[in-house]
């Protein structure tokens, strides 16, 4: 294979992901919408279109044209920077992220996944942790009070909450001695659901933290303070209008279908059948190819109505709870979780 | 292409160090700190250590600077003014600073020969470095965290004898 073919390949696989991220996107603000809708016994939108499908494209229609205010008091270039850099750092997220098995495509080129790093879930952490300036810099640059605070509230949660997250997945990565995204996904696929790490892999307590401290990463309902209505207007994004604002927005549903995949290769077995070898591989070769990508958006879905239920669901935390809850509760259960895992692990050697 | 990529990253981060000095605005300067933090990262990279890379953005990029700019926000620091500097600072600093790093290089030079760093005979790979880490050096890896510990535990003391109100109930 060339460069010139890598490169072109590449590329088209960049714009491939990319768009249908942003779909995904914008569906599921549509289906939040939908979901929220009905948990509150009325419909959601349903003009535009039909069930109100269309609704997303008219919004980010409206979003285009609205007037584009920049406030006179705010500190421009970190302004500017900083929608650019939330939106960047949730959407770079899916380039390490496998959704279809290793099959090799046209000229040697892997297709169904942008790059096979072997240290993809570091990568992915390392992203996440860089998107924390977004949402920083746009409270401080706006010189706002509420944004201000907002931000503070924001950075403070997500640093607090890091800790457990990482620590809640080295569960895993013991069990499949790598951090290739790709191999931890092979070692829990072997019997179906019945090996899924979240099952017979006995991580339940690391999904369980991995949820809370997902959610918090995510500045999502319960641990939404950041954005808190009654307290801050509208949190860090306050200042923010039109595209701008969109694009905080966008990054916010983005990060949200990036843990709904990551929680899918590490507790859910990734793109492989739950059924496991029970339902026989289909025979037509593009069928075959597209069934783990059923499977992997499947699941993915399954996340996100989980995320859309409890936010209709539970009321906002206060901060010194989240606090609370995150340092002296989740924190000592994610370490006795590694350790039950290594001596589990040391017990029935490896 | 390693060396274009060298010359592209070694430059970001020598922009962002000289950067760092220039900016009158602490926020800005934090953040060309962390460019240099992020173009180190990269330079790891190339040189096959994917797991250092990966562990500079996630510690020092992701976490001890945000905690930089948590602090520069809180304090809401303000614009800091330039001076020229005194003069002896100009007089001795300058030539005193070129004499030490044509000191260290020199060392550096006659040390190693001035070979070229190659990925292959190094410990670089994840596994390698864990095995290293937790079998040869584990003693002063374990006396390093225990330092680690002590620090954490004097943060705590100092600032439960500030004597603030408590936040909340338990």
């Amino acid at each position: 294979m060339t460069i010139l073919q890598f490169i072109l390949w590449s590329l088209l696989k960049v714009a491939v992901v990319t768009t249908v991220m942003l779909l995904g996107v914008a569906y599921t603000v549509l289906l939040e919408r939908k979901l929220v809708g009905r948990i509150q016994n009325r419909w959601g939108p349903s003009r535009v279109g039909p069930f109100g499908l269309l609704q997303p494209l008219v919004d980010g229609a409206k979003s285009f044209l609205k007037e584009d205010m920049i406030p006179t008091g705010v500190y421009k270039p970190l302004y500017l920077l900083a929608p650019i850099l939330a939106l960047g750092c949730a959407l770079i997220t899916i380039g390490v992220v496998p959704f279809g098995e290793p099959s090799v495509g046209p000229s040697g080129m892997p297709l169904f996944q942008i790059s096979d790093v072997n240290i993809g879930l570091l990568v992915i952490l390392g992203v996440t942790s860089i998107g924390v300036y977004g949402i920083a810099l746009a409270g401080w640059s706006s010189n706002n009070k509420y944004s201000l605070l907002g931000a503070l509230r924001s950075s403070a949660q997500l640093v607090s909450y890091e800790l457990a997250l990482g620590l809640s997945l080295v569960g895993v990565v013991l069990r499949a001695g790598s951090l290739n995204l790709r191999v931890i996904v092979e070692q829990q696929a072997t019997q179906g659901m019945l090996t899924w790490n979240i099952f017979g892999g006995m991580q339940f307590f690391a999904f369980f933290i991995y949820l809370m401290a997902a959610f918090a990463e995510s500045n999502r309902s319960p641990f939404d303070l950041p954005e808190a209505e009654s307290e801050l207007v509208a949190g860090y994004h306050t200042e923010y209008s039109s595209m701008k604002f969109a694009m905080f927005f966008m990054a916010e549903y983005a990060n949200m279908i990036n843990v709904g995949c990551v929680a899918t290769l590490l507790f859910l077995g990734g793109w492989t059948s739950p059924f496991g070898n029970l339902i026989p591989p289909p025979e037509n070769t593009l069928v075959h190819a597209l069934f783990p990508i059923f499977w992997f958006s499947a699941k993915v879905f399954c996340f996100l109505f989980l995320y859309i239920w409890v936010r209709g669901t539970l009321p906002r935390f206060r901060y010194d709870q989240l606090m609370n809850f995150g340092w002296r509760i989740l924190m000592p259960l994610a370490i006795l979780n590694i350790l039950g895992t290594s001596l589990w692990l040391a017990y029935h050697g490896s | 292409m390693h060396l274009i990529l060298f010359i592209l990253f070694a430059g970001f981060c020598l922009a962002g160090a000289i950067n760092l000095l220039l900016q009158s605005h602490p926020i800005n300067s934090a953040l060309s700190l962390i460019v240099v933090m992020v173009s180190l990262a990269v330079l790891y990279l190339l040189l096959g250590a994917e797991f250092l890379a990966a562990a500079q953005v996630i510690v020092y990029a992701g976490a001890i600077m945000v905690l930089f700019t948590f602090v520069v926000m809180l304090l809401n620091a303000g614009r800091e003014e330039h001076t020229m500097g005194s003069r002896v600072a100009r007089s001795v600093g300058f030539p005193a600073v070129v004499v030490i790093l044509g000191v260290i290089a020199t060392v550096i030079l006659h040390a190693q020969g001035l070979g070229a760093a190659r990925d292959t005979d190094a410990i670089t790979g994840t596994e390698e470095l864990s095995r290293v880490l937790f079998t040869d050096l584990l003693l002063p890896f374990e006396v390093t965290s225990v330092l680690v510990l002590i620090a954490i535990l004097g943060a705590v003391a100092l600032a439960s004898h500030g004597g603030g109100e408590r936040t909340g109930p338990k």
